[in-house]
């Protein structure tokens, strides 16, 4: 590890965890809350330390003044270890501190004051996340490692919930004020999103395989979703509304609709098709060649073959991209929203036209938890595939493949329509 | 003239260039010879600053090359890698143009001097000037990539395994062909290797290197008949040492030069071991030698290869043990 | 990969470019003139044409919202890629593919939302939201390309005598340049969508006929906002894959 001497003769071995002890001091800076005496008004800004005030505040800042050392520490295993637990521990503070200071305001206001972050808070919270993250990358700790740390975080903030501390801040309120509405948006999400996913399966993996037998079904096949995965979701969701409700009406009582789940759900299995029938074939394509002769050569029928062979090895591949496929459609799901679909995005939307801030919090904060929690969920099953598959790296290539030439039906490329 | 005084380099802890002193002159072709880790390599790159020394300096023509922006240094020398490096989003033409391009010459000129390179490497400059790098066979992108080195007239050619990835028959070639432009140019080249044949083929002087020090510089014959350590005999090879000790002499250098005889004669640069190879061929134990004008200079004797020389002594035993 | 110049006729028939890019002009000006059409189509509607604001107007201020953030995103994207795989900037660089890749994970539409309680509404937090989303895949593909230029390269053109900028900018950019370009086209046609939903914070795109459309029940404006963005977005994607040919031309001679 290079030296560079700065700060006035002290020497800094990392030079990450020192632009992450600057943003947070910066952070320190910033207002930290911000407090309204309703929630049309907007707020005014509560400091740092003005909501330190007691021994036990001052102590949810020492991971902060932890970090702050970090940066001349030599970057050994345990110095960054500390990076790692003083940045995770320093978010997780945050948040306690936050709603304690949250639950002080609100003694003496009215209960319909409201108490919500400040880019203080998003600033430092962020900066002892991102130490800790670029702590475990250093230490070469892998999916499960920083999994385990990202989930501990995600733990003691679900404590925090649990416990009722938190319930003060203008987030918990508007959830409280929502609590069947917002339960029922998250199972309609989370539903929406495997109602998709079954008839992509269904189609997707034959599909794909079918694509890498045949490569002419490739090409008729992977031009067409590309069209598809181009077209923006807002004018796929519009362009189905038509035809369905046409259908509708000339069926009538068969519950089809142009608004609703119906062309939701359609119009996320065409978008989720791509990245499904491209990966099982790309995975499918790398499996070597020498392989497969081997195992022909040894007596297996084709079928064998396809079960013990091709599929443990073009497993991590296609994995990940049902972790492309899972993510987007979280997203998707929300946009969906917008023709009826419900789930966390209709929350979202309500805010955003009724121009109500914390509920706009409360639809969008979950969607990303969910796509976060989707996505770190298929790593597992990506790590785990690729150890079975003999440590075959599913490569994480979202944007294109950089080893194929272009216009190959394998470099298709994963993007999110939105 | 190039001059390594004291030169150190090392990587963390590991020393890969330890206290190195060797002397390159004008016109020589150094052959730089060792076990990968040696620090051959890492000689090379210094000398053009791609790797910085640690200690000790390294003179061109008696100038420090600290002195000097390490870019205008590089465009002085030429350079050539086992992997090629050409750049594939440029013709062949542009390729061999690199240099003379950094340096500002006039496109004309830059023209002429890619069509006479391509001629000098045996590429048709019609076919392949226009041509791209991933259009070509491996010894067709060496060539191109000999040729971009040669560019800009450098008077230090610098080769790190240059022939090492290529099939034998395209190796021997490009090897003669070498030789050949440096004879014509006399331009100093300082060529790395593994392969000791390759180095007994191409060099003035040979250094073999080992865990960062120079354990031996001497001349293909000194090599072969007096290797200063175990480890120099082992790089030389005991198997058909004898042909190899052959190889570093020529025909001329054995004839009995008052003797005449008819037939088909051998050219005086003939190595030995080829002209051993034409004995047997032919069934005879004389053959006649003709030097370059094609007058004769002298009768080859089979008894004159197998007579061994007062510095023999020690390759011999090398040789016998074998 | 057939070049711009010498297409003949046929060509422009069969070229996905031009015929879209026909029919998105068709559709930007001739939309007022469908106004019969989606009257019979949709007898039910008292206005069967979105007519606050032009098609052409709402095209304009899409592609500028689009291209604004793209462009700052690229500016912005490509010097973040660069700078870490400078030896200077190296130790940045995994916390960079970390962010890059752990904030692809975030639904562009969500971030869009949160830019609102952040920034306010209007165009602003739009193009804020817009800018971030795209540096991802921008930042994530200039590392990738760069990372992904040959060693032997990269030494051969030090080795000749290139100096830092000249490296960059003759050899490693170039090459790098059709993975850059991939990373620029997956945050464009991102773009593209994430625009026209930029409508319900306040930006005026083309998503703005379909989302009245949606609020009012009106299937016209609906299709009418939904085929011009679609072809857009189509048009667009057919350019990149234009260029991407064009900067990969020297792989196909």
């Amino acid at each position: 590890m290079t030296l560079h001497r700065g700060l006035s003769g002290t020497v800094v071995h990392n030079r990450v965890a020192l632009l992450m002890a600057v943003a947070a001091v910066a952070g320190a800076l910033l207002p930290f809350l911000g407090f309204a005496p309703n929630r049309l008004l907007s707020g005014r800004p509560v400091p740092l330390w003005a909501a330190v005030q007691t021994v036990a505040d001052i102590g949810a800042l020492l991971p902060g003044l932890v970090l702050l050392g970090t940066p001349f520490l030599r970057p050994t295993r345990a110095a960054l270890g500390l990076t790692v637990v003083a940045g995770a521990l320093l978010a997780a503070a945050l948040v306690w501190l936050a709603g304690e200071q949250a639950a002080r305001l609100a003694a003496g206001a009215s209960p319909a004051a409201r108490t919500s972050f400040a880019s203080g808070f998003w600033v430092m919270a962020a900066a002892g996340l991102l130490a800790a993250v670029d702590g475990a990358r250093r230490m070469g700790l892998g999916t499960a490692g920083r999994l385990a740390v990202g989930g501990s975080v995600a733990a003691l903030v679900a404590a925090l919930l649990a416990s009722g501390h938190l319930d003060h801040l203008s987030l918990l309120k508007e959830y409280a004020n929502r609590r069947d509405v917002f339960a029922d948006a998250v199972l309609r999400h989370v539903l929406l999103v495997a109602a998709a996913l079954v008839p992509t399966l269904l189609v997707g993996v034959p599909l794909g395989v079918a694509a890498h037998r045949r490569a002419a079904i490739g090409r008729a096949v992977f031009p067409v979703l590309n069209v598809v995965q181009t077209v923006p979701s807002i004018a796929l969701f519009g362009l189905l509304m038509a035809p369905l409700a046409a259908l509708g009406a000339l069926l009538p009582g068969a519950g089809i609709s142009g608004v609703g789940p119906l062309p939701a759900v359609i119009a996320l299995t065409l978008y989720s098709l791509l990245p499904i029938v491209r990966n099982t074939a790309v995975g499918l394509e790398g499996v070597p060649a020498g392989v497969r002769e081997a195992a022909r050569g040894m007596g297996l029928t084709p079928g064998q073959i396809f079960l013990r062979v091709d599929l443990p090895l073009a497993l991590p591949v296609f994995l990940s991209g049902l972790r492309v496929t899972l993510v987007q459609a979280v997203g998707l799901a929300a946009v969906a929203a917008l023709i009826g679909a419900g789930g966390l995005g209709a929350i979202m939307f309500q805010g955003l036209f009724a121009n109500a801030l914390d509920l706009v919090l409360l639809g969008a904060v979950p969607v990303i938890l969910l796509a976060v929690a989707a996505d770190a969920l298929l790593s597992i099953g990506i790590a785990a595939a690729a150890r079975g598959a003999g440590g075959r790296t599913a490569h994480h290539a979202p944007n294109q493949p950089p080893s194929q030439p272009p216009n190959q039906p394998g470099d298709v490329q994963a993007r999110s329509a939105q | 003239m190039i001059q390594f005084e004291r030169v150190s380099k090392r990587f963390g802890s590991w020393t890969a260039v330890d206290t190195v002193s060797f002397t390159v002159d004008e016109g020589e072709f150094r052959v730089l010879i060792g076990p990968s880790g040696s620090g051959k390599s890492t000689v090379l790159r210094m000398i053009n600053r791609l790797i910085p020394a640690d200690g000790g300096a390294i003179r061109i023509d008696g100038e420090d090359i600290v002195s000097l922006k390490p870019e205008e240094l590089r465009r002085r020398m030429g350079y050539v890698i086992q992997s090629v490096g050409l750049f594939p989003h440029w013709t062949v033409e542009r390729n061999i143009a690199t240099v003379p391009a950094l340096l500002g010459w006039p496109k004309p000129r830059i023209r002429d001097r890619v069509t006479e390179l391509l001629e000098m490497l045996n590429l048709d400059p019609r076919r392949y000037r226009g041509a791209y790098p991933h259009q070509l066979s491996g010894g067709q992108q060496q060539r191109v990539g000999v040729a971009r080195a040669l560019a800009a007239e450098p008077r230090i050619l610098l080769m790190d395994e240059p022939f090492s990835a290529l099939d034998p028959i395209t190796r021997a070639s490009l090897q003669s062909e070498l030789s050949a432009i440096r004879h014509r140019t006399g331009t100093t080249v300082v060529f790395v290797t593994h392969d000791m044949d390759e180095a007994l083929r191409l060099a003035d002087r040979i250094a073999v290197m080992d865990h960062g020090r120079m354990i031996q510089c001497a001349t293909p014959l000194e090599i072969l008949t007096r290797p200063a350590s175990p480890l120099v005999r082992d790089l030389v090879g005991r198997e058909e040492w004898g042909l190899k000790r052959l190889a570093v002499e020529t025909a001329g250098d054995r004839a009995r030069r008052q003797e005449r005889l008819g037939g088909i004669a051998l050219p005086v640069e003939t190595p030995l071991h080829r002209a051993l190879s034409e004995m047997v061929a032919r069934g005879t134990e004389r053959l006649p030698v003709v030097d370059g004008d094609g007058r004769p200079a002298g009768v080859l004797h089979l008894s004159d290869l197998v007579r061994s020389m007062p510095d023999d002594a020690a390759g011999g035993q090398a040789g016998g043990r074998a | 990969m057939t070049g711009m110049a010498g297409m003949s006729p046929r060509d422009w028939l069969t070229d996905r470019l031009m015929l879209g890019m026909v029919a998105l002009v068709a559709l930007v000006l001739g939309m007022p003139s469908l106004k019969p059409l989606f009257a019979a189509l949709y007898p039910g509607l008292d206005r069967p044409l979105y007519e606050a604001d032009s098609f052409v107007r709402l095209t304009l201020d899409h592609m500028a919202l689009v291209g604004g953030s793209s462009l700052a995103a690229i500016l912005i994207g490509t010097g973040a890629g660069i700078a870490v795989t400078r030896p200077w900037g190296r130790e940045f660089r995994g916390l960079l593919e970390t962010v890059a890749t752990m904030g692809q994970t975030f639904p562009p539409v969500a971030v869009l939302a949160l830019a609102v309680p952040v920034i306010g509404f209007g165009p602003e937090p739009a193009l804020i939201a817009l800018t971030l989303y795209a540096l991802l895949p921008v930042v994530e593909n200039t590392v990738a390309g760069l990372e992904g230029v040959a060693p032997a390269v990269l030494d051969a053109a030090r080795g000749l005598g290139m100096g830092p900028a000249e490296v960059l900018f003759r050899v490693e950019l170039p090459l790098a340049a059709p993975v850059i370009l991939a990373g620029v086209r997956t945050a464009v046609i991102i773009n593209v969508g994430t625009a026209a939903i930029a409508s319900t914070v306040g930006a005026k795109t083309l998503g703005l006929p379909i989302i009245v459309g949606l609020n009012g029940s009106n299937q016209a404006y609906v299709i009418q906002g939904a085929l011009i963005v679609a072809a857009l977005a189509v048009v667009i994607d057919a350019g990149f894959d234009r260029l991407a040919g064009w900067l990969t031309r020297w792989s196909n001679a």
